[in-house]
């Protein structure tokens, strides 16, 4: 009776799904826009048209789903960190960190999120990046380190509410940024260039491989707090870097693509539900599926209304949240489980 | 008692929970290859000497493991050497039976190497011992509470530890489990292994070797399960609202109405 009949094999087909998935919504992705497919057709030999594919569409779609994978990332560290399958990237008081730290830049600099200067977007994503990271650091130390869960939750509500209501108050000061502003908390794919998808998938490759390598310490935490210790684990020390993973991960994500809902929330969701798996093993998968899930959402934003566009943070927070509904209304159908 | 067979050995302990000292200048040493149980009213520090015992809660004093002072040990050293199955821990519903009990073999486990041929074998036998390989495949959550408690048990098995630390394991079983985990703590402890217990259940704590009877955050009695001062303190610490009969061969605390 060896057989253990247990292999992950769920886990790898699912994995290549959501590859070659990501492969045909990648080459989608280089014919969607204002322009059509004509652009696509033309690209051998009309410059603008390949300029339209290489230096629009593409690092667009590549942004996007490099932005859903860090967030997916994200979330599945959130979930199996904190145990709680709320938890999402934003919880430690980034998101709040991000909005005020872009507010206070656009504010105090005068600059746009439409400016397309690359400086611009540098100071911007700069702004929103350190925002999110001080954001996460205050909320460490008023939960006086990492140490108890529920502090630090709480800490992270109170970050996210009193950063929620500065930066409401930075937008009643200056009442111009206003729409700039809104535009980064619906979140949006469009700014998105190859420096960012560089940075972008050198944070996405390092938080991966440093989350992977911590992988035991969330398999663990699964059994408690108490039996996690017993089980010799190292936990002040990895959760510590734990959380350092999520608040970089969410921290660059955001900085380029603003506030999207519910990616984060919804892709270990998503994966939990198509296969079982340990925590740990979770975190690729959950990527994958956040990557897949924000470049289709990119995609449907770009196609909907063409040659208009929706900002896709509206369309993952009305399919997220439609999905989670129904979430909860199959699980309400099979039963509370005892 | 000498030191040399004793499986863990606590010198001066004293613990709080909350500012609130609970465990109050404990000394004590419990023998190796022995199952102990540890009994007394609510509120009487069991749980918490247990948790200190394991180098799970912050404490004065010492303790010594298998005749090495605590501290001495690496996390994982410790824990190939102590197993610890916790009272209402958290049992993750989604994570499947077999994975589960998998995490018992993480202190064997280089970092990330993953399981080994003979991590599943200890895995099917901790399955095994527990009745609970028939559900390898299911998720926790869609097991009922005794059934999960059986493969929490398997969880710790599953470590082969040489000391096994329990509290309240026979929380939600069955009376048939009951008297199978009675077995396979007898086939533990001469297999050479230390089992030490919580119980609540008076009369199964008294099918243990040894009995540590607790009131107030002090040791007040420490004893075979034979013995009639044993009995006596037994007693005593229920202010007399229980008595001890033996019937065919066996000690049972009845009610004293």
């Amino acid at each position: 009776m060896m057989s253990t009949g247990h292999p992950p094999r769920q886990g790898r087909v699912l994995a290549l799904v959501l590859l070659l998935a990501s492969a045909v919504l990648l080459l989608l992705g280089m014919g969607v826009g204002s322009t059509g497919l004509e652009s696509l057709a033309d690209m051998r030999h009309d410059p603008q048209a390949w300029q339209i594919v290489w230096d629009i569409r593409l690092p667009r779609s590549v942004g996007a789903w490099l932005a859903g994978a860090l967030l997916g990332l994200a979330g599945a560290v959130a979930q199996g960190l904190f145990r709680n399958p709320l938890a999402d990237p934003y919880l430690l008081g980034s998101a709040s960190g991000a909005s005020l730290g872009v507010a206070l830049a656009m504010a105090l600099l005068g600059v746009s999120p439409l400016a397309t200067e690359w400086l611009a977007r540098l100071g911007l994503a700069g702004a929103a990046f350190t925002g999110a990271v001080l954001a996460v650091l205050l909320t460490l130390l008023l939960a006086q380190g990492v140490q108890h869960t529920l502090r630090l939750l709480l800490a992270g509500v109170v970050v996210g509410v009193v950063l929620g209501a500065l930066t409401s108050l930075a937008l009643l000061l200056s009442p111009g940024i206003m729409q700039a502003m809104q535009s980064f908390m619906l979140g949006s794919t469009s700014f998105v260039a190859w420096p960012a998808c560089v940075l972008m998938a050198a944070v996405a490759l390092f938080t991966l491989v440093a989350a992977w390598a911590m992988s035991p310490v969330l398999d663990g935490l699964a059994l408690g707090e108490t039996t996690a210790q017993s089980l010799g684990l190292p936990l002040p020390a990895l959760r510590a870097a734990l959380i350092g993973v999520l608040a970089l991960a969410t921290g660059t994500a955001v900085a380029q693509t603003g506030l999207i809902a519910f990616v984060g929330l919804a892709a270990p969701h998503l994966v939990r539900s198509l296969v079982k798996t340990t925590p740990g093993r979770l975190i690729g998968l959950a990527s994958l599926t956040g990557a897949v899930l924000l470049l289709s959402a990119d995609l449907l934003a770009r196609s909907v209304l063409a040659p208009r566009e929706l900002p896709v943070g509206v369309l993952t927070a009305v399919l997220g949240g439609a999905y989670l509904l129904w979430l909860m209304h199959r699980q309400g159908v099979a039963g509370p489980r005892s | 008692m000498n030191g040399t067979d004793l499986a863990l050995q606590a010198r001066h302990l004293g613990a709080s929970l909350g500012g609130v000292p609970v465990l109050h200048d404990v000394s004590l040493g419990l023998r190796a290859a022995c199952w102990t149980s540890v009994v007394g009213p609510n509120g009487a520090g069991k749980s918490t000497l247990l948790r200190a015992l394991a180098g799970l809660l912050p404490h004065s004093g010492e303790v010594d493991l298998l005749n090495r002072p605590m501290p001495v040990y690496s996390g994982r050293e410790r824990a190939q050497q102590l197993a610890w199955l916790g009272q209402g821990e958290s049992s993750p519903d989604d994570l499947r039976v077999y994975d589960l009990v998998m995490l018992g073999r993480l202190p064997h486990q280089p970092w990330l190497a993953g399981p080994t041929a003979s991590d599943h074998a200890a895995v099917a036998r901790a399955l095994g011992a527990t009745q609970a390989w028939d559900w390898r495949h299911r998720l926790v959550g869609q097991l009922s509470a005794g059934e999960r408690q059986r493969v929490l048990l398997a969880r710790a098995l599953a470590v082969e530890a040489q000391v096994l630390l329990m509290d309240e394991p026979l929380a939600n079983l069955d009376p048939p489990h009951q008297a199978d985990w009675l077995l396979l703590v007898r086939a533990l402890v001469a297999e050479g292994k230390t089992v030490v217990s919580v119980l609540h259940e008076l009369s199964l704590a008294l099918q243990a070797d040894d009995m540590l009877v607790m009131q107030q955050g002090r040791v007040v009695h420490q004893g075979a399960c034979q013995d009639a001062s044993t009995h006596s303190a037994l007693e005593q610490v229920f202010e007399c609202r229980i008595a001890i009969f033996q019937l065919a061969g066996q000690w049972l605390a009845v009610p004293r109405l």
